[in-house]
């Protein structure tokens, strides 16, 4: 089998996504039988050598320069992966897209005036085209494991693009939405995580943003009419890792 | 041929207990409901302390809730998040893994996922769940292909059954034909009869040489006319309970004749496609096959459950054939109560309520199949 070239790439982000990569300790000496890690600078401090057959993205593009970047990474890659929230949909940061730049920067940082970023935070795929996406914050480690080795093999992996409901029943969880009107985004919510928070007794975060085709409207109206969630906890629900998200962003508008 | 139904014996919970550990002491895995969180699920138990003693539970479209009884039943629940298919049918099996030999000319090493589970019993099967198992058998077992998993676990498969005295608000196996009295399916069928301030009693028939084997070995009475009536008026209550219900008169015309009835339309502005009524159904059986490469050398193909409320479910290279939400929906509903018929000859749908319950906005298939069958605009013989 040949060695495919990797790179890890890191922009306006936390670093919990690639540190699955680091965290995926048993299979990491297998992935090194196969893989040449040429650029990763969680790792090793080696400079970039491109170009690389598979380019993991994490982050959001927040920047001039950055944008700059991502689009030189995108020339010398092959397969470019988005891997997490912030890289796929702007991450929890986006919310400052919603409000002024200035009041934001205010907010948070002592000399405002030296911080000189875009207005907005934004996803891999509104600067480059994107091959594959990762969704989740963070990953699930055996999710990157498995896309890396589907291009070693020359599939498709086989990921579910339903909804957390899917994962939550087949672990035999019963649905806290229904036994005990907990708010739960998992039947909007793409599938991912193995369901962990219902099983826990919490309704889901949403961590891994929208399901395919989904219908946060009418989850929101029955919160509302049934559950009796608040609209302002609804928003706060649904406004987190993922809050730009289409399927998120506007979670209470009928089309 | 042995007929098995005709006798009925009285006997104390003691004696209830004493046919578990029968089965216990013949290898079974005994599995059966229990409280778990905020529900009632079906798990391996031990003894009958593990049933939940003296616990209903109150069920609407999308609402579910444990509620204390003033009484001591084992039985005193109806349908649960959970169905006797997750046993049969788990919601993810190993099918195989693929090893790369170390020598690259020799072909890869298939190594199937042979597994030696000990045999199941089933404690507390309800009317509407024996036919759900039925209608699972046939599917996996009967035609040209069965499917190995399913019947190496429905081969041993033991049945004890209890007639359903307490049905709940979404149940409506009555208009499905399928209970709440059981019939036929079990090996042993029991009857849980309230005994004022004592310990409920209960009655117990064999279905099949195997229970009456188990029957011949534990203390007990003849049910006498009065235990006979009891049965009766536990039956008639249960019954009387029943509100819901499908028209089942001419079904499969009236879900042909209306593929384009707007009420899809209304149903998919609600629908959230999460799959949970294909997943919470005892008969739904799709499944998709999954390669999970575990390290470069290994791969392991998975059966996993699937619904035909997902994209994936009808993908093609050009792309997927139910896109909107309307045509999922309607595949759902229209398989379990039209095209299942053609398919097996049989509805796909026995009333069990499970679907209305947890659909996580209530969505209610006996409401939607009334709807569309009072306006269509092609009368159906009723
Ligand atoms: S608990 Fe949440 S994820 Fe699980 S079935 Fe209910 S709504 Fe879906
Ligand atoms: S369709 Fe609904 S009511 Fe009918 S068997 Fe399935 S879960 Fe039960
Ligand atoms: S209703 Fe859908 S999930 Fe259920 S058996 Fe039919 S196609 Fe499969
Ligand atoms: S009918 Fe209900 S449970 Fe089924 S997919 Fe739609 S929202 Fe989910």
């Amino acid at each position: 089998m040949v060695m495919k070239k990797l790179a890890v790439w890191k922009f306006t982000s936390c670093d919990g996504c690639q540190l699955s990569l680091l965290d995926l300790e048993d299979e990491l000496l297998e992935i090194d039988k196969n893989f040449v890690i040429s650029y990763f600078l969680e790792a090793s401090s080696r400079s970039p050598d491109p170009p690389f057959d598979i380019s993991l993205v994490e982050g959001s593009i927040t920047t001039e320069e950055a944008k700059r970047k991502i689009i030189e990474i995108r020339n010398h890659s092959s397969i470019l992966i988005t891997i997490g929230a912030c890289a796929t949909a702007g991450g929890i940061q986006a919310l400052r897209n919603f409000a002024s730049l200035q009041t934001a920067k205010e907010r948070v940082y002592p000399q405002p005036e030296l911080i000189n970023v875009l207005p907005t935070s934004l996803p891999i795929s509104q600067y480059v085209q994107v091959d594959y996406e990762l969704q989740g914050c963070p990953i699930n480690k055996q999710q990157l494991l498995s896309v890396l080795y589907s291009f070693l093999f020359g599939f498709r992996p086989s990921l579910n693009s339903g909804s957390v409901c899917m994962e939550c029943k087949m672990r035999g969880t019963p649905c806290v939405m229904v036994s005990s009107k907990t708010l739960c985004l998992g039947p909007v919510t793409h599938a991912g995580c193995g369901a962990i928070c219902p099983s826990f007794g919490r309704g889901c975060y949403g961590c891994y943003g929208p399901k395919e085709t989904p219908n946060s409207p009418s989850l929101s109206r029955w919160a509302k009419e049934k559950l009796s969630i608040e609209s302002t906890v609804l928003k706060q629900a649904f406004h987190t890792f993922n809050c730009i998200a289409d399927g998120f962003k506007r979670f209470d508008e009928e089309d | 041929m042995a007929r098995f139904g005709s006798n009925k014996f009285k006997i104390t919970k003691r004696e209830l207990q004493s046919i578990l550990d029968a089965l216990k002491r013949k290898g079974f895995k005994t599995i059966g409901p229990t409280v778990s969180k905020d529900a009632i699920v079906y798990e391996e138990i031990d003894s009958l302390n593990d049933l939940p003693i003296g616990i209903g539970d109150e069920q609407e479209a999308g609402s579910y809730r444990l509620k204390k009884r003033t009484d001591a039943t084992l039985f005193g629940f109806a349908s649960s998040p959970h169905s006797w298919k997750q046993f049969l049918f788990p919601a993810q099996e190993k099918i195989f893994s693929i090893h790369q030999p170390t020598e690259k000319t020799s072909p890869p090493l298939i190594d199937p996922s042979v597994r030696q589970d000990p045999p199941l019993a089933f404690i507390g099967v309800r009317s509407c769940d024996l036919q759900a198992i039925a209608i699972q058998n046939r599917v996996f077992l009967e035609g040209p292909y069965s499917h190995a998993g399913y019947k190496s676990k429905a081969k041993g498969l033991f049945i004890l059954a209890v007639n359903c005295a307490y049905p709940s608000a979404t149940c409506f196996c009555s208009s499905m034909g399928t209970g709440p009295r059981a019939k036929s399916g079990f090996d042993l069928l029991v009857t849980e009869i309230l005994n004022g301030q004592k310990e409920p009693f209960y009655l117990i028939e064999a279905g099949s040489s195997q229970g009456e084997e188990i029957i011949a070995q534990i203390e007990k009475t003849d049910a006498t006319e009065e235990d006979l009536k009891k049965e009766k008026d536990v039956i008639q209550n249960a019954e009387k309970q029943i509100h819901r219900r499908i028209e089942t008169q001419g079904i499969k015309e009236l879900f042909y004749n209306n593929l384009q009835h707007p009420r899809w339309e209304e149903i998919a502005q609600r629908c959230l496609s999460c799959a949970n009524c294909t997943f919470v159904c005892p008969t739904c059986f799709c499944s998709t096959l999954i390669d999970i490469p575990k390290k470069a050398q290994e791969i392991e193909r998975w059966m996993v459950w699937d619904s035909c409320f997902t994209l994936n479910f009808t993908h093609t290279p050009a792309g997927s054939v139910r896109k909107s939400v309307l045509s999922r929906y309607r595949q759902w509903m229209t398989h379990k109560l039209a095209s299942w018929i053609d398919q097996f000859g049989i509805s796909g749908c026995v009333g069990c309520g499970r679907c209305i319950t947890w659909c996580p906005v209530g969505i209610d298939i006996t409401e939607e199949a009334e709807i569309i069958r009072k306006t269509s605009p092609v009368k159906t013989p009723s």
